[in-house]
């Protein structure tokens, strides 16, 4: 880093994080000055939280050091970083309803000034120095939502901290919310207090941090002043734009429409659309793309279009037939095959070995059943098959799927969805989290399939991946398809700014107008 | 790799080891408990071990035990069922309870031809066991009740509405010369003959004991929907993206333990009392529960757990010879139980940890599958 006045408040060295098959950081560094608002910024999956984790001492990393105020430290647990005045506010918040603000702010910290007025008269100073507005003997349960975040900094300041994490804060706001959380910070850095803030939104960032380093696949790409960027450079740095070049390819969409949906819409238990009136179509030997920040409605679309959740407009059709009925075992016999999201909570029985995993959600169906029966032997000869093919590592098909390291489970997942003459695939972040070997093998498994005529959905946070695969490229924004890119001339900045509500291209960027 | 190197690495055989080794260890550790609560209590432990055994395998002892291991398997596969599919049938006792009433009342009062008169009856308390216990599980899927909450529940409404039936003026009728109340005795045609073994009788029904041990444990290894009930107890949500309808699969579970629990009182109804009384025992749903838990869900340790359990009970009696509460049994139990879910949970975690050191190792060593080397692969 290029600027050294006076000593950082944190510090990170070369940061390494390693998990099972995957580097969740490699060689990062970060200097956060003291008394400023700090912005990590990358996409989902980029390593931001394993960072944020690694420095409130709830991970240890595997190589760099930590340095808070100038003196190196070692973490073993979030009591330690507290101890260093480092708090940290999570997405979800931690409180009891059923307490009063005074009774979770002392919750756990009992020791510091008691539970009784001394805690209450420590809590209103601390509220009147950094201007929260919170009366400590309410009951948390009639507070909204902003109040609750603001219970949550104000446990954090209580403890003493000096350096404040906050994870993706603005995610569970409404816009007037996210202008208050901002005047608290600013407050809170005009107290000298360092924030550090974890966000994907390019204009959020833009406009409450000083300074903004942008994590891309796990390493530092670029440590920028805010008030020198715009949004569309960030989303550049954050997508990378080194793009391996379009792949010179033969397009092999067919004339035959294989499956479209037409006026989907799902709503939330609340009556709030979650996926709002969705229509598109793909052929045979098309891969279909859907670029979205997440929790913007794709993956209720997916599951919506598997059937495990129900629809409440619109129709599916697949092969010629409306399926927007059938259950989603009727639908996954029919030929629809799905690669979930979440490996560990859709995709695998982690506690059964790998042979009955290859089973899953294809239990009904040879080679793993006969009539009423399964085919033991069948689905194991058939594991084998897998494991060679798709070359996943383990001693052997009767370990457990827990035991496999993320990028081998997947390969597992994508050889069983591609077993079976399926019809349509629905893939749904497929190369999340794993590494970069396993990558471009799975990579090169949809594309063979594709060339076979399969119809492919594929759903992605990656952008490069969802460039280079896709024929069609839709961009999701809070449940509505917005937008339908060509893949052959949309840059990463573009359809950043797309995805990230932004306005897209001509000079003004989203930062200077908040 | 060679199997002796598959052992040391945690893998096949090795896992057996595990199974049978775990709970031998918790037994261990949960007599060494019993025996030092036997000495606070004053009693010299060895000397009350060597009683009970010298007692329990008496030869009429032997028959009294496998007779009551025969309810006590019944009501622990019920609730294994249930288990398998991450739902807790506490309602077991109830759902026998019921069954054996209404099927005893059915038996009392048609009079069939041999296999027939039996065959009714046992598929009476099947049904009614199995609609007793689907009501908690529709409660569940409709409403979403829990169904710990709803079978505690229907327990103490199948208590009340035993009372009220089992009554002179509804189904049973006053046994002369006694103050019991039971159902009319069911007619010899409509009994099951037991067999002789060491001068008493062992339930004939100990047959279809072993048969549904059998059946439970073909059909939740060997059968589809074996296989939908185990991944949905594993993990309901991968249960449901592979296409198992979890709503149907809960009602049809619950049901299914509840048909295997109204099986638990036909032994002794069809074999020793042939009637429905106030006599009739009960509280073998609960045993169920801890035994379904020592014999690990799995049709041959609940047959070991269940003769273990019936043996304690047996043998308590001696020990009132001694001077030492009866109680201290219920104890034994329970400690078993304790020390076998702790000791199972530990064990899983180290099967775990050695399997993900053999796959590390298999990585390491570039392996693809165990014993091939892929041409060319790295080192």
């Amino acid at each position: 880093m290029p600027h050294d006045e006076g000593e950082p408040a944190v510090r990170l060295t070369s940061i390494t994080k390693r998990f099972p098959g995957v580097v969740a950081n490699r060689d990062v560094n970060i200097t956060v000055r003291r008394g400023e608002v700090h912005a990590l910024c990358g996409e989902n999956g980029a390593g931001k939280s394993t960072l944020m984790k690694i420095l409130y001492g709830m991970q240890r990393p595997d190589e760099g050091a930590i340095e808070v105020d100038g003196a190196e430290v070692t973490f073993h647990t979030p009591a330690d970083a507290i101890a260093r005045g480092i708090g940290m506010v999570h997405q979800h918040f931690m409180l009891a309803d059923n307490l009063t603000v005074l009774e979770n702010v002392v919750l756990g910290a009992e020791k510091l000034h008691g539970i009784g007025a001394a805690a209450g008269r420590k809590i209103k100073e601390i509220a009147t120095q950094y201007g929260f507005d919170i009366e400590p003997n309410r009951l948390v349960e009639e507070l909204g939502v902003g109040d609750r975040q603001r219970v949550e900094i104000l446990k954090v300041l209580y403890r003493g901290a000096r350096i404040l994490i906050l994870d993706e804060p603005t995610a569970v706001l409404v816009p007037q919310e996210v202008d208050e959380l901002f005047g608290n910070l600013r407050d809170l850095k005009a107290e000298g207090l360092t924030v550090l803030f974890i966000s994907h939104k390019l204009d959020e960032v833009l406009s409450i941090a000083d300074r903004i380093t942008v994590i891309r696949r796990g390493e530092t790409v670029a440590t920028v002043n805010a008030a020198e960027v715009t949004s569309r450079r960030l989303a550049e740095l954050m997508v990378g734009s080194e793009l391996p070049s379009p792949e010179t390819r033969e397009s092999t969409v067919t004339g035959d429409e294989q499956f479209s949906v037409s006026g989907l819409t799902v709503r939330s238990p609340e009556g709030r659309a979650i996926v709002d009136d969705v229509s598109f179509a793909i052929h045979l030997g098309e891969i279909v793309g859907i670029a979205g920040v997440e929790g913007n409605g794709q993956g209720e679309l997916i599951e919506a279009i598997i059937g495990m959740r129900p629809v409440t407009a619109g129709t599916v059709r697949f092969a010629g037939a409306d399926i927007t009925q059938w259950s989603t075992r009727r639908r996954r016999e029919a030929g629809i095959a799905y690669i979930p999201e979440d490996r560990q909570r859709h995709g695998l029985v982690l506690d059964r070995p790998l042979w009955e995993n290859r089973m899953l959600g294809h239990q009904t169906r040879p080679p793993n059943a006969r009539g009423p029966w399964i085919d033991r032997r069948g689905a194991r000869a058939d594991t084998t098959r897998i494991v060679k093919e798709y070359d996943v590592r383990t001693p052997g098909i009767d370990v457990l799927a827990a035991a496999l390291s993320g990028g081998n489970q997947q390969k597992l997942i994508v050889g069983r969805e591609m077993t079976g003459n399926p019809r349509l695939l629905i893939a749904a972040h497929p190369t999340r989290g794993i590494d970069v070997g396993a990558q471009a093998a799975i990579w090169e498994h949809l594309r063979k399939a594709r060339a076979d005529g399969l119809a492919v959905l594929l759903v992605s946070a990656d952008l490069e991946e969802l460039i280079g695969m896709s024929d069609t490229l839709h961009v999701i924004l809070r449940g509505r398809l917005v937008a339908t890119v060509d893949v052959t001339d949309v840059t990463p900045e573009e359809l950043g700014s797309a995805m990230t509500g932004a306005e897209p291209a001509d000079g003004a960027t989203a930062g200077d107008t908040a | 790799m060679p199997a002796w190197v598959a052992i040391l690495r945690g893998l096949g055989p090795r896992q057996i080891t595990l199974r049978v080794g775990a709970p031998i260890i918790a037994l261990v550790i949960a007599l060494v408990i019993t025996m030092i609560l036997l000495r606070a209590a004053g009693v010299d432990p060895f000397n009350a071990m060597t009683s009970m055994i010298d007692y329990g395998t008496t030869s009429s002892s032997v028959v009294e035990i496998l007779n009551r291991a025969t309810g006590y398997y019944l009501s622990a596969i019920a609730v294994a069922i249930g288990f398998r599919m991450a739902l807790f049938n506490i309602g077991v006792d109830g759902q026998y309870r019921m069954a054996a009433m209404l099927a005893a009342v059915l038996g009392g009062a048609v009079a069939l031809p041999a296999p027939l008169g039996q065959i009714l009856v046992i598929v009476a308390a099947m049904l009614v066991g199995g609609a007793w216990a689907a009501i908690a599980g529709l409660l569940k899927v409709t409403r979403g009740v829990s169904e710990v909450i709803s079978t505690i529940m229907l327990n103490a409404i199948a208590t009340g509405l035993i009372a009220y039936l089992l009554n002179p003026a509804r189904l049973a009728e006053v046994r002369p010369g006694s103050n019991n109340v039971a159902t009319p005795p069911i007619p010899e045609s409509g009994q099951v003959p037991g067999f002789e073994l060491a001068g008493g009788t062992v339930f004939g029904l100990i047959v279809l004991a072993v048969a549904v041990g059998i059946a439970f444990h073909v059909v939740i290894n060997r059968t589809r929907f074996g296989y939908d009930l185990r991944i949905s107890g594993l993990s309901l949500t991968a249960a449901r993206a592979s296409g198992v309808d979890s709503r149907r699969m809960i009602v049809t579970t619950m049901a299914l333990s509840g048909v295997v629990a109204g099986l638990v009182g036909m032994p002794e109804l069809l074999g020793a009392s042939y009637q429905y009384s106030l006599n009739f025992p009960a509280g073998l749903g609960f045993t169920g529960i801890a035994i379904a838990l020592l014999g690990r869900n799995n049709p041959f340790g609940i047959g070991l757990a269940a003769l273990l359990f019936s043996f304690l009970d047996q043998s308590s009696d001696v020990l009132q010879l001694n001077d030492v509460p009866k109680e201290i049994v219920l104890v034994m139990q329970g400690t078993v139980v304790l020390t076998v879910v702790i000791v199972y949970e530990l064990v899983r975690r180290f099967e775990i940890r050695l399997q993900q050191r053999a796959v590390a190792a298999e990585l390491a060593a570039g392996h693809v599958i165990a014993g091939e080397k892929p041409a060319g692969g790295p080192e």
